[in-house]
């Protein structure tokens, strides 16, 4: 028995205790007496609140998400699963994920960002793959708010003490900053894995009589209704739910990952399926096991391994303790199971078993305290698409003119903006992470993508995580356009085909049918980009109710994204090597400064509405450039973002000891901060400028040299400058650095 | 030369000891575990950099308790070299087979950088290969990496050259004289806080490191042309 | 059964990069009053106190694993008896 005296069927029906927990009335009634036939009583209430939770269940996002392609001949594992899986041939796979972790982080920031880490780590690893980097992609207000620079330095100290301790390397990812994220950061953390194809694993509970069986941390009473947290907005006054978050322990998950690893990896024969315990605990996990093998399942709670006293099945089943995985081991083998885990210091409990039909049976303490068909908790959950609205700034920009800088002095232009938090060098929190650990990192964090190698092969992977809510507030359509065309930029200038994409779509209040429109548009122009491209989505997650006191933030899709690289040594990164090199621009620039930093360092504010793309012949482009990087005729690439082209050049200079030339004669200086998506700065050495030439075309323009002075050496139509490389490269380097040591 | 690579519960650098070993250096090494009692057969032992026992209590502190850590001991004893990097380094300070002891860094964070050194004394079994006053590059990666002893420990440390690496130009954690890494009085037990094993290959920017693994095989082909006599 | 906490701290002669970053912190909120932290940790320990002496215990516990000697130091509160 519970300690507290639990709530009658018939009382929660009367006091809806559910509409706390995240359940409608409509909801409730719809289970009442369509799925079960009864009133379902506290335990199981429970149960339903958080798996028709949206971070469970999906029941907002999913029409919108089936506009998402997640098919190519690579794919060999889709969404459903705890991740992604890829083909990269010679029977090996590359699998990966990404989750976010925001309504945590923003509760507490040091745990919300380590939790976020390890439950994405156990995603990977519960595929049978070993974790082989980590990303991280992170959206915060202003540096110059002391409570915003509280919550960076606790989010990257969580980063890396959970990835470091670990040992899987952070090796890249994005930091922005914007105002609308000062109450609402984003921490969306990916985790890319590697695995032979035999070893691949499901989250399944299937052939009656099998053992459910648990392992890892025991349960305790933290993090309960952390689902339903994730689906609700922040409210100041919120103090009981701002208490649900969970505190993580990286040294029992390497333990947890090594024991998996070892089971998935040598003891196929004993194993059926396995899934990470994430949100929603231990009824998420079990009932999705199920729910995908069609089986039934009976757990006796009382075999669960409890850290805390007197704890009720409610509290068991909800409970989001970290650590913690689900397995499902085929019948004799329970013993085999429990000797691997306890050479590893780890308890593995036989809590259930799998059983005939489709019901989903609980006992705690000699009673039966849920008897409810697997199918209610999962495929029968309502779904719940919203009215759409276009909001009413896009129309009144479409009226308007856009914005034009008008460029007083180009060079302080430039040294301002390399001093932008968006723009600058964030090394101040990258080099706070273990980006080398397992010596397999060509590539770390600061390039356009970070680059790994795969031992044993010539093969390579590049990987990124980007996305950029400007754009997307700006015009959702053309913005989700943008932020897959940009990963795959990423991948691109790295000499890499890009393979697939997991997301994070980070939004606000999806009841509202504005940020419904919003969501709906920019998937629609991501999945447009991810067909031309042929980088379907095989995993991610939705984030919603991004908002604090009703203000949401900037719709923020976050697009994380892999490449394979034939030739390892073919990599490039986007640093000039060569004096004497030729500099090429690829792609075309235009008036595109909606949205752009520039914008917002000058009016202080993002306007404006988005030129629109011509998404095949920006793919015949990229691969074009492919080509070309395949072919080993060209020296550096950097694709062109935030800042463009004028900070583009002063980056592919940095450390590079070198110096520029260029001739822009026929731009004005304020293109050179224009933000044209597509483009690189590529340099190529001049024995392979004509064939760079004969194989681009149109699409590049030769704009300068590689020089040895040390110089950036810039002529444009109406202005000339330079800049010593030395001092661009310090203030770009110093500028977080000394914005955080702020004391207001 | 047989060496052991010896995995804690945490270890997480024990595979790029083993690779910078096996791969690169096509040298005979195996993994030990915590939980084995002997290093019979094994001419030197590496202890890896990670978080043994989760850096928990403190880094090392947990882990000089395990099974294996008599056999290290004694082994040390013999005169036979052993190695610890980054937490390696730190379990062997804690296991009193290193004098001292490392502190939190000065900046209270995780630093990961490529740091530059100056090579002090090449008269050690993992030195060898270097020369006098050589500076190179090694990258680092620890939270805990100030090395501290008191004034008498260290005099000592200078006068009897254990010093063998110290932190040229910048001190990236507020080390004492600067050290990053020392030898026992013996000169057969190393620890560093630096990762040589990160920076044996050029694919990965940086071979500083090969001539640590390259000194000790050579030194193991020495003794066993000695023993050959 | 005998609480008893064991305080550890550095050692008077050792940098406590920590503790200066906390007093900073201090004196930025206004208490220029406050002079220097020192920081440390406690552990508290639940000792069945009837066959060894606890004092002896203590100090076993305290030597063999939680103080490093190199750097700290160590004092205990006996908090009641049970």
């Amino acid at each position: 028995m519970a300690i507290k005296a639990e709530m009658s069927p018939k009382e929660i029906k009367e006091t809806k205790p559910y509409i706390e927990w995240g359940l409608t009335e409509k909801e409730f009634d719809f289970i009442s007496e369509q799925l079960l036939g009864r009133l379902p009583n506290y335990t199981e209430t429970g149960l339903f609140s958080v798996m028709w939770s949206e971070h469970c269940s999906y029941k907002k996002s999913k029409p919108v998400l089936r506009e998402f392609p997640n098919r190519s001949k690579r794919v060999l594992q889709g969404p459903g699963e705890g991740a992604g899986i890829v083909d990269i041939g010679d029977g090996q796979a590359v699998v990966f994920k990404a989750e976010s972790h925001n309504h945590p982080s923003a509760v507490e920031p040091y745990e919300g960002a380590a939790t976020g880490v390890g439950g994405i780590i156990r995603d990977i690893f519960s595929m049978g793959a070993r974790p082989i980097a980590m990303l991280d992609s992170l959206h915060f207000g202003e540096v110059d708010n002391a409570h915003t620079r509280y919550l960076i330095n606790e989010v990257v100290a969580g980063i890396g003490g959970y990835g470091n301790c670990m040992g899987i390397p952070t090796v890249g990812g994005e930091t922005t900053f914007d105002e609308c994220y000062t109450g609402n950061p984003l921490v969306n953390a990916m985790c890319v894995g590697i695995m032979d194809q035999n070893d691949m694993q499901k989250g399944r509970a299937k052939g009656v009589g099998n053992a459910v069986m648990y392992v890892g941390a025991k349960t305790g009473r933290d993090g309960i209704h952390g689902a339903t947290f994730a689906s609700a907005d922040f409210a100041d006054d919120k103090e009981t739910q701002r208490s649900a978050v969970q505190v993580g322990d990286p040294f029992m998950e390497k333990l947890l990952m090594e024991a998996c690893l070892e089971l998935t990896g040598q003891h196929k024969d004993w194993l059926v399926g396995i899934q990470d315990m994430g949100a929603a605990g231990i009824v998420s996990s079990s009932c999705e096991m199920a729910s995908k093998a069609g089986s039934g399942m009976e757990l006796i709670l009382d075999y669960v391994p409890q850290r805390e006293p007197e704890m009720s099945a409610y509290e068991i089943m909800l409970s989001e303790s970290q650590e913690r995985m689900l397995l499902c081991i085929r019948a004799g083998f329970e013993e085999e199971v429990r000797s691997l885990f306890k050479d590893y210091g780890l308890e593995a409990v036989v809590i259930g078993r799998v059983t005939e039909g489709n019901d989903y049976v609980l006992k705690h303490k000699g009673e039966i305290v849920t008897n409810i068909p697997v199918s209610s908790l999962t495929e029968d959950v309502l779904e719940e698409p919203s009215e759409e609205t276009n909001p009413e700034r896009i129309s009144v920009s479409e009226k308007l003119n856009n914005w034009v800088p008008d460029i007083l002095d180009a060079r302080e232009t430039l040294g301002k903006m390399l001093a932008q938090p968006t723009v600058a060098s964030k090394k101040i929190f990258t080099q706070t992470y273990d980006s080398q650990v397992r010596t397999s990192t060509v590539v770390g964090p600061g390039s356009d993508a970070a680059v790994l190698r795969i031992r044993g092969t010539k093969k390579g992977l590049a990987m990124t995580s980007d996305g950029n809510g400007r754009f997307v507030y700006l015009n959702p359509l053309i913005g989700g356009q943008i932020a897959v065309l940009e990963a795959a930029a990423n991948l691109i200038a790295s000499g890499a085909l890009p393979l697939a994409m997991t997301d994070c779509l980070n939004y606000g209040d999806p009841n509202d049918p504005e940020i419904y429109w919003e969501l709906h548009k920019s998937v629609l122009g991501m999945s447009e980009v991810c067909r031309v491209l042929n980088t379907p989505v095989i995993s991610g997650n939705v984030s919603l109710y991004n908002e604090n006191n009703g203000e949401a933030i900037y719709p923020t899709p976050m697009v994380g994204m892999v490449g394979l690289i034939k030739n390892i040594n073919g990599y490039l990164t986007n640093t000039f090597r060569k004096s004497g090199a030729k500099v090429f621009l690829v792609g075309e620039t235009f008036a595109d400064f909606a949205g752009s930093e520039i914008q917002k360092m000058m009016t202080g504010k993002i306007s404006g509405n988005l030129r629109s793309i011509n998404v095949n012949s920006e793919s015949e482009k990229f691969f074009k450039l492919l080509k070309a990087i395949e072919l080993g005729i060209v020296d550096s690439a950097h694709d062109l973002s935030e800042g463009g082209l004028a900070v583009g050049l002063a980056e592919s200079l940095f450390s590079s000891g070198l110096g520029l030339k260029a001739n822009l004669t026929t731009m004005s200086s304020a293109f050179l901060f224009s933000e044209t998506p597509g483009r690189f700065v590529v340099s190529v050495v001049p024995e392979n400028v004509e064939n760079f030439i004969e194989l681009m075309k149109d699409d590049c323009t030769e704009i300068g040299e590689v020089t040895t002075n040390r110089k950036l050496q810039i002529k444009c139509q109406d202005t000339e400058f330079d800049f010593s490389v030395e001092e661009a490269q310090k203030v770009w380097e110093e500028a977080i650095p000394c914005l955080m040591k702020s004391k207001d | 030369m047989k060496i052991a690579v010896v995995v804690f519960p945490g270890s997480n650098c024990d595979v790029d000891l083993f690779e910078a070993l096996h791969t690169v250096c096509q040298a005979d090494v195996e993994y030990v575990s915590h939980k084995e009692k002997s290093l019979e057969s094994f001419d030197a032992v590496m202890l890896p950099g990670g978080f043994s026992y989760g850096d928990y209590l403190r880094c090392g502190a947990i882990a000089r308790f395990s099974n294996i850590m008599p056999a290290i001991v004694e082994f040390a004893k013999q005169g036979k070299p052993v190695f610890g990097t980054c937490n390696g380094f730190q379990i062997l300070t804690e296991a009193g087979l290193l004098p001292g002891a490392l502190k939190q860094n000065n900046s209270l964070k995780f630093v990961c950088k490529t740091v530059d050194l100056t090579v002090e004394n090449t008269k050690t079994p993992f030195t060898s290969q270097y020369g006098e006053k050589e500076q190179i590059s090694l990258p680092i990666a620890h939270a805990d990496g100030s090395y501290y002893a008191d004034q008498e420990t260290l005099a000592k440390l200078e006068e009897n050259h254990q010093i063998v690496f110290r932190y040229a130009g910048e001190n990236p954690n507020g080390s004492l004289n600067d050290i990053a890494g020392i030898t026992n009085e013996a000169g057969n037990v190393l620890g560093m806080m630096p990762h040589p094993e990160r920076a044996v290959e050029a694919l990965l920017g940086n071979e500083d490191g090969l001539r640590v693994f390259k000194s000790l095989l050579e030194s193991g082909k020495n003794t066993i042309e000695e023993a050959a006599f | 059964m005998v609480n008893v906490r064991i305080f550890v701290t550095y050692k008077e002669s050792v940098f406590d990069p920590q503790g200066e970053t906390i007093t900073d912190a201090i004196h930025s909120l206004g208490f220029s009053n406050v002079k220097k932290v020192n920081v440390g940790k406690f552990f508290d320990l639940q000792i069945d106190s009837s066959d060894k002496k606890v004092e002896e215990v203590v100090k076993e516990v305290s030597e063999q694993l939680l103080v490093n000697f190199n750097l700290e130091t160590y004092r205990y509160d006996v908090m009641e008896e049970a």
